[in-house]
């Protein structure tokens, strides 16, 4: 086994569209690495060309200690698993899994013994025989797994595996993949536009966009210290609320005119300058307690989610959402006040949309 | 329809059976008067139901053939299906090849090869006989299975529909089998052939109909009897003078003629209706 | 259109595509380019010199009544086929679209004629309206008609375009009913409660939807007149009587064979494949329209 690394890798399609601007990254042995971001923002591009199917335009990928910038995809001991599957149609489950194998020139029990050995971990065994189309979506997935488990690689790459199943589906196969990694320990690499997916399974999650990494850490790290802006609302349902805000002073700005007490604040900001105040809406309390900072709120109207209810409003003419538990708020108010805990407070560059934190 | 009308209904059916009437009369006939002597036929007043010649004129024109031409049409028959198989098959390889090559490679000159194809589906043989039976004869194919087969073979039909094939196939399938440790040889014989085989299927339907159909070329450079196809034989027997026309013979070739192709398109229209409509696509 | 995913390396490409071309060039290419040098060459009387003569070739064919003749054949006979095997094909279909029972009976029992030759096909009408054995045309003979194809040119063209009408007829019969089938059954069912009744619905509606495949089916009838009838000509009249049903592809292949002129031949070959050409692009700024849509 092996982990991956990528050393200032480049994209530059045809007509100079560059999809990946110089991305550097370590990815340790038997890790779960995701990579999130949106639609185009180069995160399938770098797993294909780890993968082998796209060219490197510049930078350096190895695996282990190799590098194989030149190495076709065969003889880089990865395995893929696709959006679609890719499964072979005509071909049995059987052989979709065994067909990598015999290319390579396997013995014909250890092939058997090994597509045996998925199919039970996987729990496919009554389907070796049928072909793909005769497979529920779910159970496609699994052969797609299957095929990646038998060959026993040093790294594991998933394309959106989870995007072309349904809603309830999608959580249990999550559940799955996750628990296979773990037991089997191999080194992967999954992409995903899906924030869920990639806090739920990463280890190590990396948040791209436009062909750059914007902040790599664990979930919780990326979750509770948001690097970026884009980070900020990318990451976490429903995204953070930011309003527009000025310095007041060391640990303090304003909103609107009104107070709020920050921890987290970079030193030597000049007051009176403008600043971005990041607020999730599972962090702010209704209600006031002496002494703490707080924010007015008109309500325009809520959302019911179940055990949570979103209410949907203006702070300082800007709009924002509140997450609270159901009953904690009743659902007619109109005027909110919020309070607000200092440490839950994430100030951003107006400029440049980075953090302006503590160094 | 939206409404239910029985007259509506009454006026469809009445339609569609006339119609099969009209269509199905003139091969009707044929078949009738294979099954006739040539004095009931001369007479001009044959009769609509089958009479008791059928064995007598099919066993004469199979293995001994009309009066004048004495060219048994079972053997007209084997040129025609060596020249339909033959079209069919060297369509199908090289035209899957072709597809193989123009879609899943780069290679210099790809799109002029492509066009160099594709501009040939405005060349219709009819338009370059004279110049085409000439390369023919020079090469000293006349009188030759490979002089009728090849010039008919290279059209860009074939390309194109494997190629409009070939652009479903997900790409995944190539990736996935690039890490499976396929190369170009093995994914083109394990997925690529066997994904294939229903388009395969339809073209060849197709071009066997279109080859047993021939008429003109195999008119131009077959001068010997014996390599004559049963299309252009039937000719030869109605263009003597009237008097010696043996039409009972004519028409039993006419009916072993058409059942081949006929016989194809009824058992495989599943197919003939694929490869038709998207050969035109 | 392209795929994302490519094979590497050039050498095997090249190899693949090797039969396809060199048949292409040797027999497509080649004589192509051969007719159009001809057609700017005259050959003595015994084939044994020639030379160039510019567009003497031409110039010399549009002097020929013929030629003219054959032309304005040709469309009589294109246009009448293409209007007959067109109209008939869209009652059949129509009809047969209607969910009736048996549908699909009739669909095979219509569709079969598209695997006669055409030269079979000529042969059938030949013997159906014989002057003198014909089952059809004894009755037309007892009506007081003097039917005979064989002298009358008039009468030879009615037997040419119905055999080729009716073997065309289940080629735009297919296309037709796929045509109706892929119409969403749902803008037929807000029709009816628009209140537009089933002629209504069928000119203001369905008629209208269908103009790309009928577009599409007129140049191919056109070409498959121009074309594949040589057939059925050769087989039903040889371009007789006295010429009268000598289309242009029938003439290139009479003044070629018949005649030796393969000057004039290879000009007149060289103008069919301007005309195939030109109904070839029509029908490309159709595809791609289509493919806008």
């Amino acid at each position: 086994m092996a982990g991956v690394t990528l050393d200032t890798v480049r994209k530059i399609y045809a007509g100079n569209v560059e999809a990946v601007k110089g991305v550097s990254l370590g990815i340790e042995d038997g890790s779960f690495c995701v990579l999130v971001g949106p639609s185009g923002c180069g995160k399938s591009t770098l797993l294909r060309m780890i993968a082998g199917l796209e060219t490197i335009s510049g930078g350096e990928i190895r695996i282990g200690d190799r590098v194989v910038n030149q190495v076709e995809p065969a003889d880089r001991d990865i395995a893929m698993v696709f959006q679609n599957y890719a499964l072979y149609p005509h071909m049995s489950v059987y052989d979709n899994m065994a067909y990598g194998l015999r290319n390579r020139k396997t013995p014909k029990d250890e092939i058997d013994k090994r597509v045996k050995e998925a199919a039970r971990i996987l729990a496919i065994e009554p389907f070796l025989d049928r072909k793909p189309r005769a497979l529920s979506g779910g159970q496609r997935q699994r052969v797609a797994m299957g095929r990646a488990i038998v060959r026993k690689p040093q790294v594991f790459l998933f394309d959106e595996p989870l995007s072309n199943l349904d809603a309830k589906l999608r959580v249990q196969m999550r559940v799955e993949i996750k628990r296979l990694q773990k037991a089997l320990g191999v080194t992967s690499i999954y992409v995903t536009h899906d924030q869920v997916e990639a806090m739920t399974l990463s280890d190590k999650l990396v948040v791209m966009s436009g062909g750059q990494i914007e902040q790599v850490g664990s979930p919780s790290e990326v979750y509770r210290r948001p690097e970026t802006r884009f980070v900020a609302t990318f990451i976490g349902s429903p995204p953070m609320n930011i309003l527009p805000g000025k310095v007041e002073g060391p640990g303090r700005v304003s909103v609107g005119g009104q107070m709020i007490a920050v921890t987290d604040m970079r030193e030597g900001l000049a007051p009176g300058s403008a600043i971005e105040v990041g607020l999730r809406p599972e962090d702010v309390q209704a209600g006031s307690a002496p002494g703490a900072s707080s924010l007015d709120m008109d309500v325009d109207f809520v959302e019911e989610l179940g055990a949570t209810q979103l209410f949907h409003g203006k702070v300082a003419g800007t709009d924002f959402v509140v997450q609270a538990s159901t009953g904690q708020i009743a659902a007619d108010t109109r005027k909110l006040t919020l309070s607000i805990d200092p440490g839950n407070v994430h100030l951003f560059d107006p400029q440049t949309t980075k953090r302006l934190g503590r160094v | 329809m939206v409404e239910n009308r029985p007259f509506a209904q009454f006026m469809a059916y009445l339609t569609l059976v006339l119609g099969v009437v009209v269509v199905a009369f003139p091969v009707y006939l044929a078949i009738m008067a294979s099954t006739f002597d040539a004095a009931t036929i001369i007479n001009g007043n044959m009769p609509l139901i089958p009479g008791d010649q059928a064995v007598e004129n099919y066993t004469r024109t199979l293995f001994y053939g009309g009066k004048q031409a004495r060219e048994p049409v079972a053997m007209m028959m084997v040129n025609s299906m060596i020249m339909a198989m033959g079209i069919a098959i060297g369509k199908i390889i090289i035209s899957i090849l072709s597809a193989y090559a123009v879609v899943y490679f780069k290679f210099p000159f790809r799109k002029t090869a492509f066009w160099v194809i594709f501009i040939t589906l405005m060349l219709p043989v009819e338009v370059r006989i004279y110049p085409t039976y000439k390369i023919v004869a020079d090469l000293g194919l006349l009188d030759t299975y490979t002089g009728l087969v090849m010039p008919l073979i290279a059209s860009a039909t074939g390309t194109l529909l494997f190629r409009q094939f070939f652009m479903t196939v997900p790409d995944e399938l190539l990736e996935a089998s690039k890490i499976d440790g396929a190369g170009a040889f093995r994914f083109f014989k394990d997925t690529l052939l066997p994904l294939s085989m229903t388009t395969i299927a339809a073209l060849f339907v197709i071009q066997f109909i279109y080859g047993w159909n021939q008429y003109l070329w195999p008119l131009l450079i077959t001068t010997k009897s014996s390599m004559q196809t049963i299309v252009i034989g039937i000719k030869k027997m109605i263009t003597t003078t009237d008097a010696l026309t043996e039409w009972q013979i004519a028409m039993t070739t006419a009916v072993l003629a058409m059942v081949p192709p006929v016989l194809v398109v009824i058992f495989m229209q599943r197919l003939f209706v694929k490869g038709l409509v998207e050969t035109e696509k | 259109m392209e795929k994302r995913a490519h094979i590497s390396g050039w050498t095997l490409p090249l190899l693949l595509i090797l039969p396809q071309m060199a048949i292409t060039v040797i027999f497509f290419y080649w004589p192509a380019s051969q007719a159009i040098w001809q057609s700017f060459l005259r050959e003595d009387a015994f084939g044994l010199a020639s030379e160039f003569v510019g567009f003497e070739n031409y110039a010399a064919l549009f002097e020929q009544p013929e030629y003219y003749r054959a032309m304005v054949t040709t469309a009589i006979f294109s246009s009448l086929v293409a209007f007959f095997s067109l109209s008939c094909a869209l009652l059949l279909a129509t009809q047969a679209d209607k969910s009736i029972r048996g549908g699909h009976a009739f669909k095979t029992l219509l569709i079969w004629p598209y695997a006669v030759a055409p030269a079979i096909a000529g042969v059938l009408w030949i013997f159906m309206f014989h002057p003198t054995l014909g089952t059809l045309a004894r009755p037309i003979r007892a009506a007081g008609i003097d039917w005979n194809p064989m002298l009358n040119g008039t009468h030879a063209m009615i037997l040419l375009v119905l055999s080729a009408t009716w073997k065309h007829i289940s080629y735009n019969f297919l296309f037709f009913l796929a045509g109706l089938q892929a119409i969403p059954r749902s803008v037929i069912e807000a029709g009816a409660i628009d209140g537009a009744g089933p002629m209504r619905r069928f000119w203001t509606i369905v008629f209208p939807l269908l103009s790309p495949t009928t577009f599409f089916l007129l140049v191919v009838t056109v070409v498959y007149v121009f074309f594949e009838t040589f057939g059925i000509i050769d087989a039903v009249t040889g371009g007789g009587p006295a010429g009268q049903t000598t289309t242009l592809v029938y003439k290139v292949y009479a003044d070629g064979r018949l005649g030796g002129d393969l000057g004039g031949s290879a000009a007149q070959s060289v103008i069919l494949m301007v005309i195939v050409i030109a109904l070839t692009a029509i029908q490309f700024r159709y595809v791609e329209r289509k493919v806008q849509y």
